[in-house]
């Protein structure tokens, strides 16, 4: 138990070890300038390697199997809308609460306002609705992943179709929301629901006869950052209208 | 040591309310739909707790170790005082002055990928069902060698001034040949890097990174430019898996056919 402990304190330590390394390079060897504040800067090093074992702790002990867990419930009840409906609820829950995409939905209502294609009145509006598209978005991200995954759907064609309709949309989206709509691909998928979802599909695709799980268990997040891309272009469509032309 | 305590109760209270989200569906789910109890369900309750109060203090950590340095040094590293000393901007001098921001950009790519926790999750993962065919160091490596690639090329753009698109559809197009080329367990996998990759670690020092550049380079603008990057961090390391699982299995049929 202690060795495992030790073990483990040490995995993050080794994680965490290269930017360190990089970061120590550069200042004492390029830039040739004292650290500005020495003390602190080990002491949040100590607490980042302690909240990575912690993290990668929990991560074994609870993110993981209670996804699997889930999974195989739902494979004995054997409700394809439950599980479907289930991929929808927690990608929809989790982006709802990201902190990261309330910064987001902010700035872009300030922009949208300040160009004048909404007015002041709209504003609180307008950035209620577009954290509710982005977190619809994610949400039918897992309801697709998982209906994928019970379907045995080649993950490639799903992606291309995607990468298609966006370039399509892309064309008469306003060119306003383009920017904001790609980075919210980027900034959706949290750290915790990102192994949560990663064990559900594998989950399911492990209890599923004739999946592999590889294969099919995979690609749930791959989907998670395409369909925020889409939903938000067409979000702006709907708020600024399509361009012209 | 106040500012400590404030920003670790922040820092606790955004992991918290996350946690509480998906808590809240899990129990719905739980209760309402599957009505079984899960097994273990005080251990599982404590793990979720350390996932939380781990993120929480990593987050502080980042916040006052890595991020302040970091960003310091992206912004020295672009500051054209630092790169061209006393004589100022020279005429003629190109991107390749820029070389020690641009190596910069690598490693800090290279780095900050290997700590990103989700990352890790993923790659934990991948190990366990494949029974240990795909090794997590190794996907680890070839995610944060595509990141490293990714930015480094984001902040060469960035100083040369080459549209974005060119990029971006040149890297589909690639990625569209590899996919077809690639062994078909890995691609799932590999579009699953590029959306793991940019988060809790990376995006926060690649913008600085990205928008300290734009600021020092004339006739870029921080808003824009800024942002590249991160869509470079996400679309190399889809290449680099694949290329790194086409290599593995190049080797693998070749030791097969002499054999």
């Amino acid at each position: 138990m202690k060795k495992t402990i030790l073990r483990k304190l040490w995995h993050s330590f080794v994680d965490v070890a290269p930017i360190l390394a990089v970061i120590i390079f550069f200042q004492v060897f390029i830039i040739q300038k004292p650290f500005p504040n020495l003390l602190e800067n080990i002491m949040g090093m100590f607490l980042v390697v302690g909240g990575l074992f912690l993290f990668v702790i929990g991560l074994e002990t609870a993110l993981f199997p209670l996804g699997e867990k889930m999974a195989t419930q739902f494979m004995d009840q054997g409700s394809v809308f439950w599980v479907v409906l289930f991929g929808f609820s927690l990608g929809f829950s989790t982006t709802i609460a990201e902190p990261a995409l309330t910064v987001i939905a902010r700035k872009a209502g300030e922009i949208a306002v300040q160009d004048g294609a909404i007015t002041q009145a709209w504003e609180a509006d307008f950035i209620l609705g577009l954290r509710l598209t982005i977190a619809f978005s994610v949400g039918v991200a897992g309801a697709l992943g998982v209906y994928r995954v019970l379907r045995g759907w080649s993950l490639v064609k799903l992606i291309l179709a995607g990468y298609a309709l966006i370039v399509a949309v892309t064309i008469h989206a306003p060119k306003e929301i383009i920017g904001i709509a790609y980075d919210a691909g980027g900034i959706t998928t949290s750290t915790i629901t990102v192994p949560l979802i990663t064990a559900l599909g594998v989950g399911l695709a492990t209890s599923i006869r004739g999946r592999n799980p590889v294969v099919d268990g995979f690609g749930i997040i791959a989907l998670a950052s395409l369909t925020p891309i889409l939903f938000v272009m067409i979000f702006g469509i709907v708020v600024y209208g399509a361009r012209g032309g | 040591m106040n500012s400590y305590r404030n920003l670790i109760f922040e820092s606790l209270a955004n992991t918290a309310a996350d946690l509480l989200s998906i808590v809240l569906v899990l129990a719905f789910f739980q209760a309402v739909i599957l009505r079984r109890r899960l097994p273990h369900l005080g251990r599982l309750l404590t793990g979720l707790v350390l996932v939380a109060v781990g993120l929480g203090i990593f987050l502080v950590g980042l916040e006052k170790c890595i991020f302040p340095l970091g960003k310091a040094m992206a912004h020295q590293l672009s500051d054209p005082d630092f790169l061209f000393g006393e004589a100022g901007l020279q005429a003629g001098s190109g991107p390749a002055s820029y070389a020690w921001a641009i190596v910069f950009a690598f490693l800090i790519g290279f780095t900050t990928t290997l700590a990103e926790p989700s990352l890790l999750a993923v790659a934990l993962k991948a190990k366990e069902i494949s029974t240990g065919a795909i090794s997590p160091w190794g996907l680890r490596l070839a995610v944060a060698f595509g990141v490293a690639f990714g930015v480094a090329l984001g902040a060469y753009r960035i100083i040369a001034g080459t549209p974005l698109h060119y990029f971006i559809i040149g890297g589909y197009l690639i990625l569209m040949v590899q996919t077809y080329f690639s062994p078909n367990y890995i691609i799932p996998l590999a579009f699953d890097s590029g959306g793991v990759t940019t988060s809790t670690v990376t995006v926060p020092l690649v913008v600085a990174l990205g928008i300290g550049l734009a600021a020092n380079v004339s006739g870029r603008s921080p808003l824009v430019d800024g942002f590249g990057l991160i869509a470079f961090a996400s679309l190399f390391p889809i290449m680099s898996v694949l290329g790194y699982a086409m290599i593995g299995s190049f080797l693998a049929k070749r030791k097969t056919g002499q054999g």
